[in-house]
């Protein structure tokens, strides 16, 4: 038990580090997850497209940042862009320079080629009888996708966006390698100091009631999202 | 190097998954429950934090000489990470051979052991091929964050090449290119072994 009650320790002496790391894994998770649901939703609908070129670009897209780690397009944005004179003088320069857009700018980019794979799944899942029955009730492409399609697909795909949310945490991890200080960077300062290696558990810890978390909210939102459904 | 890592975790996983599968189906509850629990443990952990914690802990519980370094750590990490995810792609394999084949077997006079080696592991590997192609992309890329620990494989090269050219941007981007590469090329491998699988089922 004793191993136990020096962790407590740990988190006691060191409360408002790991607080500020959770917040601002939380704080990447969100933001990243609600930019990459803005972005995949156009990609999974030019992934449909009957437009040759739409569907080519979509998929080009998916295929390299699903292919690559994230850790290098980390890298990539974050220290790969500011070797150009061009974005050093250029407007978005305070925004490149600083860790926390970049992060947030890979981890949306990459979680959006995820998500829209996704969304593709889930759109190619809606049942053909419900776009005829929109079409027949006189709605227009539009209003067909607005008000049919995507709601549809969206409620299919919840248990895969599910997934999708729990491997976005684990990658914003990997910000603690651009100096962030998130969950892991707290830990990793901590473990630098104490040369022990408790302070990562405490964090693994906190990263599985956060998964599970996740998982929870997940479940309860398909059963709302769900219920009008007969079973 | 980014390949021999990929390979040496890819080997311990396989053997990690397949004993996590057994413990998950094991008829009893003393070895089920906490082969359970562990593994959706390990799941819900980031994989870079469970490698700082194998290469850091190593250090602080082995001592300095015995410990296994970037490389030993590195495999062992993301060996564990593949196992525990194998596992549920073995136990839903396992799942899937149908009792029919398991019975029959019993019926041709197969021992247990007969009947796991030539018709359960065969047919469940062949349910699970497609998952574990997955997962092997999934590793692939995972082997970038050793570099992080100091190993050099692609990425901690594209690291220092960048650091003393100061040109950080093509060495980032061939190293993508080289894991693309690595991705693009073992779909055809994969394909292969999947149709090798699947060479005793008539269509």
């Amino acid at each position: 038990m004793s191993f136990l009650s020096d962790l407590w320790d740990l988190v006691s002496e060191n409360q408002v580090a790991f607080e500020r790391g959770i917040w601002l894994t939380l704080q990447l998770l969100l933001l990243s997850a609600v930019i990459a649901f803005v972005l995949a939703v156009p990609l999974a609908l030019m992934r449909v497209s009957r437009s040759r070129g739409l569907s080519r670009f979509a998929y080009a897209y998916t295929y390299l940042f699903r292919g690559t780690p994230v850790l290098t397009q980390l890298f990539l944005i974050y220290y790969g862009l500011s070797q150009f004179d061009a974005v050093r003088h250029s407007v978005l320069w305070p925004i490149l320079r600083d860790p926390f857009p970049c992060a947030l700018i890979a981890l949306s980019l990459n979680m959006a080629a995820y998500v829209a794979e996704v969304l593709r799944g889930g759109i190619e899942g809606v049942p053909a009888g419900e776009k005829e029955a929109g079409l027949a009730a006189g709605l227009n492409p539009f209003q067909l996708y607005r008000l049919v399609i995507l709601p549809r697909a969206i409620r299919i795909a919840l248990p895969a966006l599910s997934n999708e949310m729990i491997v976005q945490m684990k990658s914003t991890a990997l910000v603690s390698t651009i100096t962030l200080l998130d969950l892991t960077g707290v830990a990793r300062r901590i473990e630098a100091r104490t040369y022990s290696t408790d302070a990562l558990f405490v964090a693994g810890i906190i990263y599985v009631i956060l998964t599970w978390a996740i998982g929870r909210g997940f479940r309860l939102a398909e059963w709302r999202l769900n219920r009008h459904l007969a079973r | 190097m980014t390949l021999e890592l990929a390979f040496g975790a890819l080997a311990l996983g396989l053997v990690l998954g397949l004993l996590g599968a057994a413990g998950k189906l094991s008829p009893h509850a003393w070895v089920r429950a906490p082969v359970t629990g562990l593994l959706n443990l390990l799941r819900g952990v980031p994989e870079f934090l469970i490698l700082l914690i194998v290469y850091f802990g190593a250090s602080a519980w082995l001592g300095d000489d015995l410990a296994p370094g970037p490389f030993g750590a590195g495999v062992f990490a993301l060996g564990i990470v593949f196992g525990a995810y194998s596992s549920e792609t073995f136990r839903g394999g396992f799942l899937a051979v149908p009792p029919g084949q398991i019975e029959a077997a019993r019926a041709f006079g197969l021992g247990p052991r007969q009947t796991f080696f030539l018709v359960r592991l065969p047919q469940a590997w062949r349910f699970a091929l497609p998952g574990i192609g997955n997962l092997w992309q999934g590793l692939v890329k995972d082997t970038s964050l050793v570099s992080v620990v100091g190993l050099e494989e692609i990425l901690r090269k594209a690291n220092i090449a960048a650091e003393v050219t100061k040109h950080p941007f093509p060495f980032y981007l061939a190293a993508m290119v080289l894991y693309l590469a690595i991705v693009t090329l073992s779909n055809p491998a994969f394909a292969w072994l999947e149709r090798r699988a699947a060479r005793g089922v008539r269509r």
